[in-house]
């Protein structure tokens, strides 16, 4: 009994005089999640090594991405095959030039498209809908319909515009992308907004005094997050499809500059010649990658939202 | 007590909320939910005023409106001598600080995102800016160990606490201005007994520490009679009854009250099994069309012609004991 005591005051002043002790908060809970989903976290390792790949990849290329290999040229068939010999690891494209570094250029704009667009989808449209469904009423109604507006006009065909009154340029693609790509993530957002800032905790906030703009950045954005990044994980291969949908159409980056559709169009015209390098190696990264933000999207959606399994 | 100076002085609050029946079209004419009909109170100094009524009986509508949390129809609410509603919201906001309020889910008012430190510290980064964060940070472990909770618990999230520890956690949060009013909604509801106790006694201990006045909103009458100073008893809107709790408790006037009081349990299974409870009969009318004159007369078990025609209103009837009934029990 005695020893029993003891045990609990010495525990009582460890409690007492203890350091702080660290909390676990909900981000970290689901990044346990996370990474315990083995289908996500494999395909956060493949995504990883795609991009560590755009990074790493020219430092061992022979030949760039512009340069014309003369001496294929004519005879891509029997002289572009991947090989390690002639220094093209994946081949030659059909104008003799190393198809190793073009898929690598390719790669590295159709990810950043796909980053970039969602980026400005996460932050003017997480801005927007967190803006319009916590005021609410006439605002809430006008920012909304504007959305409604701008969905109903076929985005593709303004894209399509937009590239041949200004010109081809990766800069375009993505205005033209930036400016559509938003628009669904303001309504998740304001759906979201709309059910969180009835929670008593914004309530508390606003009995405090707290201003409304400094409730949106400090309880109702946070809380939304989750829901951001599971939808920005999702729209990124959203994106890349479109660009390549675009680049497919012949509509989208110019050349020098190629992305993972423009060189599947390439690949998939001289499909006839025997030359399925071609085709295959941009379509392999192209479907790993969007497999791995697929995957890794799910594995968000599980981990911040473990309710909903 | 009478000499106390008045803090807060309600007079004839009315809100009333516009409703939409389903497949409304533009031009129909909205409902009027009449949530809270003309009731007025007084507050002073140090004082505790329980609120009791029914659910949906506007106990929390009328508290929130009060604070101007809810928009109100018409009335008065003088707050330290100067009418408070209506004010615009940057001279609402100084008023803020001075009340208040903790509320009836403890885990649904934290964020979840933030530590409680962060939590605690919020109405302190709210209303002074020039803290230092050092500074802060000990304000919010004094008021901790306050409110009984390890003040090494700082960096922890919410939902790694009971709901007794949250509702410390809101109280602290509530505390750190040193407001002169709390209001307290329904704060131990969803709380189980022997933490209602604590969470109680807690509140009234710090009440004495610092003086504060407190608003307690609850259905269960005998916290409330534990707590209170004074009782208004709410029915579907209006103010039936007011006193001091004791003499409430002990002598009601109003048929409504004496019913709420029959029906509370006594904690004794013996007398529990073999009392006979006089249950209130009916159910609450809509607040949307709420009967004509007195409008407990639906279920009242003393209803006579003259409460459907006049409505009664709130009069004093011995010293500090006001009742709203033509015909009040003795």
């Amino acid at each position: 009994m005695a020893i029993a005591d003891q045990k609990v005051q010495e525990f009582s002043e460890r409690l007492v005089t203890a350091e702080e002790i660290k909390g676990r908060s909900l981000w970290q809970d689901a990044s346990r999640r996370f990474f315990r989903n083995k289908a996500a976290f494999a395909s956060l390792i493949v995504l990883t090594l795609v991009v560590l790949f755009t990074f790493v990849g020219p430092y061992f290329a022979v030949w760039s991405n512009e340069e014309i290999d003369w001496s294929v040229l004519g005879q891509v068939p029997t002289k572009g095959v991947p090989s390690f010999e002639s220094g093209h690891f994946f081949g030659t494209d059909d104008l003799g030039r190393d198809l190793y570094s073009r898929v690598i250029q390719g790669t590295q704009i159709s990810l950043l498209v796909g980053i970039i667009g969602a980026g400005i989808a996460v932050l003017v449209g997480t801005f927007y809908g967190a803006v319009a469904g916590y005021f609410g009423g006439r605002i809430d109604s006008a920012m909304m319909r504007t959305v409604d507006i701008l969905l109903a006009i076929p985005y593709m065909f303004i894209l399509i515009l937009l590239l041949m009154v200004f010109g081809r340029s990766v800069l375009m693609l993505f205005v033209g992308i930036g400016l559509v790509s938003w628009l669904g993530m303001a309504r998740i957002v304001r759906g979201q907004t709309l059910s969180i800032k009835n929670k008593e905790f914004v309530e508390a906030a606003l009995v405090t005094g707290v201003h409304p703009f400094t409730i949106i950045f400090r309880h109702i954005v946070p809380n939304l997050l989750g829901v951001v990044a599971v939808y920005a994980t999702l729209l990124v291969p959203e994106m890349i499809l479109t660009e390549s949908f675009i680049s497919f159409l012949g509509l989208g980056v110019q050349e020098p500059n190629t992305s993972w559709g423009a060189l599947i169009s390439q690949g998939a015209s001289t499909i006839q010649y025997g030359t399925l390098w071609q085709l295959l190696f941009p379509l392999f990264f192209f479907v790993i990658s969007l497999f791995s933000f697929y995957f890794i999207g799910d594995g968000l959606r599980d981990a911040l939202d473990p309710k909903d399994r | 007590m009478s000499e106390a100076e008045t803090m807060l002085s309600v007079d004839n609050l009315k809100v009333y909320f516009d409703i939409k029946p389903e497949g409304a079209m533009l031009w129909t004419k909205p409902l009027r939910l009449k949530a809270v009909d003309g009731v007025s109170f007084d507050l002073k100094k140090g004082e505790t005023l329980g609120i009791v009524g029914e659910s949906g009986c506007g106990k929390s509508t009328l508290a929130r409106a009060v604070i101007s949390m809810v928009p109100s129809e018409s009335g008065r609410v003088v707050w330290m001598g100067s009418d408070i509603l209506g004010l615009p919201v940057d001279k609402m906001r100084p008023l803020r600080r001075e009340i208040q309020m903790i509320f009836q889910d403890p885990l649904a008012s934290l964020d979840p995102r933030m530590t409680i430190g962060e939590i605690i510290a919020e109405p302190l980064k709210t209303h002074m800016r020039n803290l230092k964060p050092k500074e802060i940070k000990e304000r919010v472990q004094a008021m901790m160990d306050k409110v009984g909770l390890l003040p090494n618990q700082i960096n922890r999230y919410p939902h790694e606490f009971s709901g007794g520890q949250c509702q410390r956690i809101g109280i602290a949060r509530s505390l750190i201005l040193e407001p002169k009013l709390v209001i307290c909604d329904e704060p131990v509801s969803a709380l189980d007994v022997s933490i209602q106790a604590q969470v109680i006694n807690l509140l009234t201990r710090l009440q004495k520490e610092l003086g504060i006045s407190l608003i307690f909103i609850a259905h269960d009458l005998s916290v409330v009679k534990h707590i209170s100073d004074r009782v208004l008893v709410l029915y579907l809107g209006n103010a039936v009854e007011m006193s001091d709790g004791d003499e409430l408790y002990m002598r009601p006037r109003h048929p409504y009250t004496q019913l709420l009081i029959s029906a509370v349990p006594i904690p004794d299974p013996e007398i529990e099994q073999n009392r006979e409870v006089d249950l209130i009969k009916g159910e609450l009318p809509s607040p949307i069309n709420p009967p004509s004159g007195c409008v407990f007369r639906t279920r009242c078990p003393r209803v006579q012609e003259k409460c459907a025609k006049e409505k009664p209103v709130l009069q004093t009837i011995e010293g500090t004991h006001q009742v709203a009934c033509h015909f009040p029990l003795d």
